[in-house]
């Protein structure tokens, strides 16, 4: 299909004057294999079908907006772990702060150095899984990023490291425009945790390539930086082997306008795929998008996506959530919640819940709801004495606590939810 | 200690009168005892004085000690010592009950001036309060209600009254829905908390409760008015004939 010329001028627009970077011959083949597939889309435009709630010009404007760095005045997330941590600024590589990229159990890289390489296993991953994701919903920002992305981590997990791979995104130039992408294929039996914390950059677009093979384990949990204005855009492309487990979770507070989507692929029998998202907005300029897209390929396999929704002032989320079972893909489990919790009558959330089944044999639910806070709740806690502030704030906790609980590691989830005990308390 | 004088009281949403014209001063120290045919205003009276929203009050006041608390928050009327036990306790997902009583205890003495309770010293306070009122470490650890008998409900109402202490105690129906056993422990809870510098408003359909909480003054309502006043032996005479009798006497 031919792209519309509005999306034509915006793609060259925003193409004009780029160059591709370079690298071994394999990079370069993948880069241009990227920017076609960028031409052949074209960037995202409000009429696309899963841009119809989220505007994304300024995504794809030539000049990133710039935003304003935010002093959180807080301890970063995750730093009290024992962790191998790994920092970019601005979207790069900072090895002075990072821990020298060393972790038994694993292979771990900068992204530039596997890509000057001739011969490297990240070759058959770097922008596979992307391209694959384009069908059937096009996701041309990720592959802008695939053709751009010089920095971010190659990682292959060959065992059970004792630590978790911390990765802490810098936000230091007002105008940063950053393309960060990660390729991570865990082996047979092979386990991982990921962290990410951080607001990356003024317009941060991340990329991410999870090739989990058979019985391979991959926690992933990312708290989303608090700074105001930031924007961000970013794709998770994962594919699960047989028994294998992908579970993902995110915590998002603040941002002008973030786009997460998650594309998961089940293609080995018996995998699970868990993804889930907590989300504080407040504000009319605060935009919060999950586009989750899990296609089931293989027999039994069970996939969950729970996104939960705190909306103030003016604040709008979006959630377009869609569960595919191939034919064939017998005895699915699927399951999938969206729901936001309106503080004010100012807010709102759109949501397109969706099921696309074509085996018999298979258990999928999906529901979703917007509702405001419970009055009753509200009013019974007043009457014991608790401000109607923290009232709220405790009822806004027990709304958001059934998303954390997608956590499999407690204390993780301890952290995020003292952590927003803290902005609560601070706040009142 | 509670005073309310001429209070009508409206419903916001529409236009119609509930409260007409109640008039009641509980003492400290003293058991008041509210009876009354279902519908007649009860709750609603419950409801008004701790601030619940939905009620427009157009005539009428109440004060607690002197001050105005119909013009307070609901919980600035907690924190100056009114507590209500809810005829229906609401379930809160996703609240601890020890979260819960222990946010509106420090909530309460940071209102007062008062400093917060550690968590160590909180924690032996409750143990101690749920022991005497046979209420398990599991359901404290329960979320606010979830899953608790109706039974269950009315005595962690009174676990909360017992650890917060209120002045002046509201309890609206806590008998309805207990054992012979839960009454008789719910009682003595209530009984344990009565002294000179405290009040009580019991709402109740039955004697049986007012055997174990014995009244010093019992009112029977009607139709949003109190329309009789009386000793403990107005509850007897509601109990063996109803309200008939006196609902003509006054008519
Ligand atoms: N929010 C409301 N909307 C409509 N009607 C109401 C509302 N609140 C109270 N009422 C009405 O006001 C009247 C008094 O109700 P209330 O609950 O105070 O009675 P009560 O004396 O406590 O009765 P019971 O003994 O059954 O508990 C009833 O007719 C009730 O239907
Ligand atoms: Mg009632």
């Amino acid at each position: 299909m031919a792209v519309p010329q509005v999306k034509q001028d915006a793609t060259e627009a925003r193409l004009a004057g780029i160059a591709l970077p370079e690298g071994a011959g394999w990079a370069v083949t993948a880069r241009q294999a990227a920017l076609a597939r960028v031409r052949e889309m074209g960037l995202p435009h409000g009429r696309d079908e899963y841009w119809k709630f989220t505007r994304p010009d300024t995504l794809i404007a030539p000049q990133a907006p710039s935003a304003a760095l935010f002093d959180a005045g807080e301890a970063p997330l995750f730093g009290a772990r024992d962790r191998l941590h790994v920092v970019f600024r601005d979207g790069v590589f900072d090895a002075a702060a990072s821990d020298p990229l060393e972790l038994a159990g694993i292979e771990i890289e900068r992204l530039s150095d596997a890509m000057a390489r001739d011969i490297h296993w990240a070759r058959d991953l770097y922008g596979t899984l992307e391209a694959r994701g384009q069908t059937p919903v096009a996701r041309p920002l990720a592959a802008l990023n695939t053709a751009l992305a010089t920095d971010g981590l190659v990682i292959r997990v060959t065992g059970k490291p004792a630590r978790p791979v911390s990765l802490s995104y810098l936000h230091d130039s007002e105008t940063s425009d950053v393309h960060l992408h990660h390729v991570i294929r865990v082996e047979p039996g092979a386990e991982l945790t990921l962290l990410e914390n951080g607001p990356a950059a003024a317009r941060f677009n991340k990329v991410m390539e999870v090739d989990i093979a058979d019985t391979g384990v991959l926690h992933h949990v990312r708290a989303q930086g608090r700074d105001h204005e930031r924007r961000a855009v970013t794709g998770s492309f994962a594919r699960l082997g047989a028994g294998s487990v992908f579970k993902s979770f995110t915590l998002t507070v603040n941002g002008v306008l973030t786009r997460n989507e998650c594309v998961i692929e089940l293609t080995g029998d018996d995998a699970v795929a868990h993804v889930a998202g907590a989300c504080l907005g407040d504000g009319a300029d605060f935009h919060h998008d999950d586009t989750v897209f899990v296609t089931h390929d293989a027999v039994n396999c069970e996939s969950r996506q729970v996104f939960k929704k705190v909306l103030r002032n003016g604040a709008t989320g979006v959630f377009q959530g869609k569960i595919l079972v191939k034919s064939g893909a017998q005895k699915t489990d699927g399951y999938q919640i969206s729901q936001s919790l309106l503080l004010d009558g100012d807010s709102q959330f759109l949501a397109k819940p969706e099921l696309e089944i074509y085996a018999d044999d298979v258990a999928c639910s999906h529901g979703s709801t917007s509702g405001a806070i419970d009055e009753t709740a509200l009013f019974y806690l007043r009457a014991r004495g608790v401000p109607e502030r923290q009232a709220t704030d405790l009822l806004v906790l027990a709304f958001l606590a059934e998303a954390l609980e997608e956590i499999d590691d407690d204390s993780i989830a301890e952290e995020l939810t003292d952590r927003l005990k803290a902005w609560f308390d601070r706040r009142a | 200690m509670l005073e309310i004088k001429n209070l009508h009281v409206k419903l916001e949403e529409e236009d119609k009168q509930i409260l007409k014209g109640v008039d009641l001063s509980v003492e400290a120290g003293k058991v008041h005892a509210i009876m009354g045919p279902n519908g007649s205003g009860k709750s609603t009276l419950s409801y008004v004085l701790s601030g619940r929203d939905g009620y427009a009050v157009t005539q009428g006041g109440a004060t607690l000690e002197g001050e105005d608390i119909l013009a307070m928050e609901p919980e600035e009327r907690a924190a100056a010592g009114l507590f209500l036990a809810f005829q229906y306790p609401v379930e809160i997902p996703g609240v601890g009950n020890m979260t819960f009583l222990r946010t509106a205890l420090n909530a309460q003495r940071k209102a007062r001036g008062q400093e917060e309770m550690s968590a160590a010293d909180f924690l032996k306070l409750i143990r101690e309060k749920a022991k005497t009122l046979q209420i398990d470490a599991e359901m404290l650890k329960r979320p606010v209600n979830v899953g608790f008998s109706g039974g269950e409900k009315k005595r962690n109402e009174i676990l909360q009254m017992a650890v917060l202490e209120p002045r002046m105690c509201i309890l609206d129906e806590t008998d309805s829905g207990l054992d012979v056993d839960a009454m008789k422990l719910v009682s003595d809870g209530v009984n344990a908390l009565r002294d000179a510098c405290r009040g009580f408003l019991v709402i109740t359909h039955y004697q049986r409760l007012l055997d174990h909480i014995q009244p010093d003054v019992v009112h029977i309502m009607a139709d949003g008015r109190i329309i009789k006043t009386g000793g403990p032996d107005l509850a007897l005479e509601v109990e063996k004939n109803g309200y008939a009798d006196i609902l003509t006497e006054v008519a």
